[in-house]
């Protein structure tokens, strides 16, 4: 695996096919308002206001503890919020389960990655398509045509998609024996495969080394260019953020304490006191 | 054609394996039956095995694919064992040929278990783990006596059942025409029944729940089944429903473990509700358990062993289940020591190499 890097190396694009068309004109895809959430009497996140365009990639930053990923376990309704609304895509989210809000158009990777580790590298892909390329159960157990014309569609598709990280060779491998590396970029793919209009990554680079992580961003704007969806990425390694993120919004103790670009933020007082702490009065 | 089967995947080579071995055992067995060389005893075992294995590779479905433990298998077959006692007695006359009320009845049994699957897994399945595993053995439990108090009649003007749950009432009660026969008599059990079940019947049970189980395994519903197992929170987030997916497998076992009960309540003249006990469920979970967790030919051969084994130790009369106690203990310490598994890497060269 490690050789791989060395070498630069060319990635076959996805044929048009696996690509839906998107409006990228219309309003925002995701808005939050006054979005927040209590665990007993703690206000884990509060007042989370946040609108994200149709092809923007933003970020997501905040020290430890934070709420970072509290906001996308409520993005996604891990937990059901306590306040404020979430509107995906105009549509509001309220009463939906998580895999309701899958089928509008949200997927997500997890920080402790959560792949399902006994099956192949190709079948997690597949678990992905599962609404994409649907049959019933009966055509399922009696190999039904619709069965055959379905499972050779999520096998192509499943292959195209594992090609955007070249990743095809893989696909009879077990996930669980995949390199980290690879396991994180297999979410991506898993996540993608469920066609989604906004993609959460929730600290894709944690654990990869400097090249990795560059091929990472360039992989998560090919991504975004490619599909024409909105991107929303937690993230500690400064400099991804910073290069590749279009708007970053900065969390800390669950309330938003900053929105902006990437030089507005670096640039911002109340960040860097989050980050680094108060100055000493002389 | 050999190229074609090297390029097979190895979970297919596994799937047809599965159903070659149990068609040759079927024609091994019928020829030495046909030569005479069975014993009686021998040849009365075989129906129970059949339909152990069908238990057995249903309830596989729920604990090892699904993930679920449940306790309270026996009750399906219960519920199978007297639906389908009843559908045969009560359709002697309007459907001549055995097999087919035989085949009659295990439908209609697996249609009521897993009717009655579907009943108890609403609210059986929210639980998770323990939790889920103690209701199912209550449910279990409560299934046994309701069967208990069953007492059930047919005539000429068809069905007569009665619920004998505070014990006053008797087969008088079902207050039945002169040609009517009693067909379940409380705590008594099923009295009089036909033995329509055949060994051929049996293999065709098991036949079907191969293909229902490997073919629902390989298709979309049971990736999203052993999805919901390996990681909730991940199934769900690709959108798929878990409640829902739990629920097939459940229901779909419990419809399998009726068609396993009502082949073994139609293979005695008499069968007693307590025979479906807290005990019968650990005996098929022990053969699951011991096959392998969502290994399907592993829980085949560990349901027919595990059967004969009792049977085949009757000489040792006294020590006959601490030996069979000694034979679980070091089955389940030998497939799990690396030793073990070296050896038979090296007997088998593609185990090796996947093992790489």
């Amino acid at each position: 695996m490690a050789k791989k890097f060395d070498k630069p190396k060319m990635v076959p694009v996805p044929s048009h096919s696996i690509i839906p068309e998107r409006d990228a004109s219309k309003s925002p895809i995701l808005e939050c308002s006054h979005l927040g959430i209590d665990f007993g009497g703690l206000r884990a996140v509060d007042d989370f206001n946040i609108a994200i365009g149709r092809t923007e990639i933003a970020g997501l930053i905040g020290p430890n503890g934070a709420g970072k990923t509290t906001v996308f376990n409520l993005l996604t309704k891990v937990y059901q919020p306590t306040r404020g609304t979430i509107l995906l895509d105009g549509m509001d989210t309220a009463g939906k389960n998580s895999a309701q809000i899958n089928r509008m158009g949200i997927a997500r990777t997890f920080q402790n990655i959560r792949l399902f580790s006994d099956m192949s590298v190709e079948d997690n892909v597949k678990v992905g398509l599962h609404n994409a390329n649907a049959y019933s159960m009966a055509s399922g157990i009696l190999r039904l045509p619709n069965y055959w014309i379905q499972e050779k569609a999520a096998h192509e598709r499943a292959l195209e998609l594992l090609s955007i990280f070249d990743m095809q060779d893989m696909a009879n491998m077990k996930a669980g024996s995949l390199p980290y590396g690879a396991q994180r970029r297999l979410e991506i793919v898993r996540a993608l495969a469920t066609n989604p209009k906004l993609l959460l990554l929730d600290e894709p680079a944690a654990g990869m080394n400097p090249s990795e992580t560059a091929e990472l961003m360039e992989n998560i704007v090919r991504i975004r260019d490619m599909f024409q969806i909105a991107i929303l990425l937690i993230e500690h390694d400064m400099s991804l953020v910073m290069s590749i993120c279009e708007g970053i919004c900065v969390l800390d103790f669950g309330q938003i304490i900053a929105k902006g670009t990437a030089e507005e933020i670096q640039a911002n007082p109340a960040v860097i006191e989050a980050y680094l702490g108060k100055k000493k009065e002389a | 054609m050999l190229n074609k089967i090297k390029n097979l995947k190895s979970t297919t080579k596994v799937d047809f394996a599965t159903y070659f071995g149990v068609i040759v055992a079927f024609i091994v067995i019928t020829i030495l039956m046909n030569q005479g060389m069975l014993k009686r005893a021998h040849v009365g075992m075989l129906v129970p095995i059949c339909s152990y294995i069908t238990m057995a590779v249903a309830l596989n479905l729920v604990v090892g694919i699904s993930g679920e433990l449940s306790l309270g298998h026996a009750g399906f077959m219960s519920i199978g064992a007297f639906t389908g006692v009843i559908a045969a007695m009560s359709l002697t006359s309007a459907i001549p040929s055995e097999p087919i009320r035989l085949a009659v009845a295990m439908v209609v049994a697996a249609v009521c278990s897993g009717a009655a699957g579907a009943v108890i897994g609403i609210p059986v399945l929210r639980l998770r783990g323990d939790y889920l595993a103690i209701v199912t053995l209550a449910f279990g439990e409560i299934i046994k006596e309701l069967m208990n108090c069953l007492i059930v009649g047919h005539d000429s003007e068809g069905l007569h059942i009665i619920f004998n749950y505070n014990g006053s009432k008797s087969v008088e009660d079902l207050h039945m025409l002169t040609d009517g026969a009693v067909i379940v008599k409380g705590a008594q059990g099923t009295v009089n029944v036909d033995t329509i079940s055949t060994f051929a019947a049996g293999f065709v049970l098991v036949m079907v729940t191969l293909v229902i189980v490997l073919n629902l395994v390989r298709s979309r519903s049971g990736r999203a089944i052993l999805a919901c197992r390996d990681n909730r929170i991940a199934a769900e987030s690709v959108g798929i429903n878990v409640t829902s997916y739990k629920m097939m497998a459940f229901v779909t076992s419990a419809a399998l473990a009726g068609a396993a009960g009502a082949l073994y309540g139609l293979n005695f003249s008499s069968m007693q509700a307590t025979k479906f006990d807290f005990n019968q469920s650990i005996l098929v979970l022990v053969f699951v358990v011991l096959g392998g967790l969502g290994n399907i030919w592993g829980s085949i051969i560990a349901a027919t062993v595990l059967y004969i084994l009792p049977e085949a130790l009757r000489e040792v009369a006294d020590l006959r289940m601490l030996v069979y106690a000694i034979v679980l203990i070091v089955v389940m310490l030998a497939t799990n020591s690396p030793a073990v598994k070296n050896v038979l890497s090296k007997i088998l060269p593609k185990r090796r190499k996947e093992m790489d």
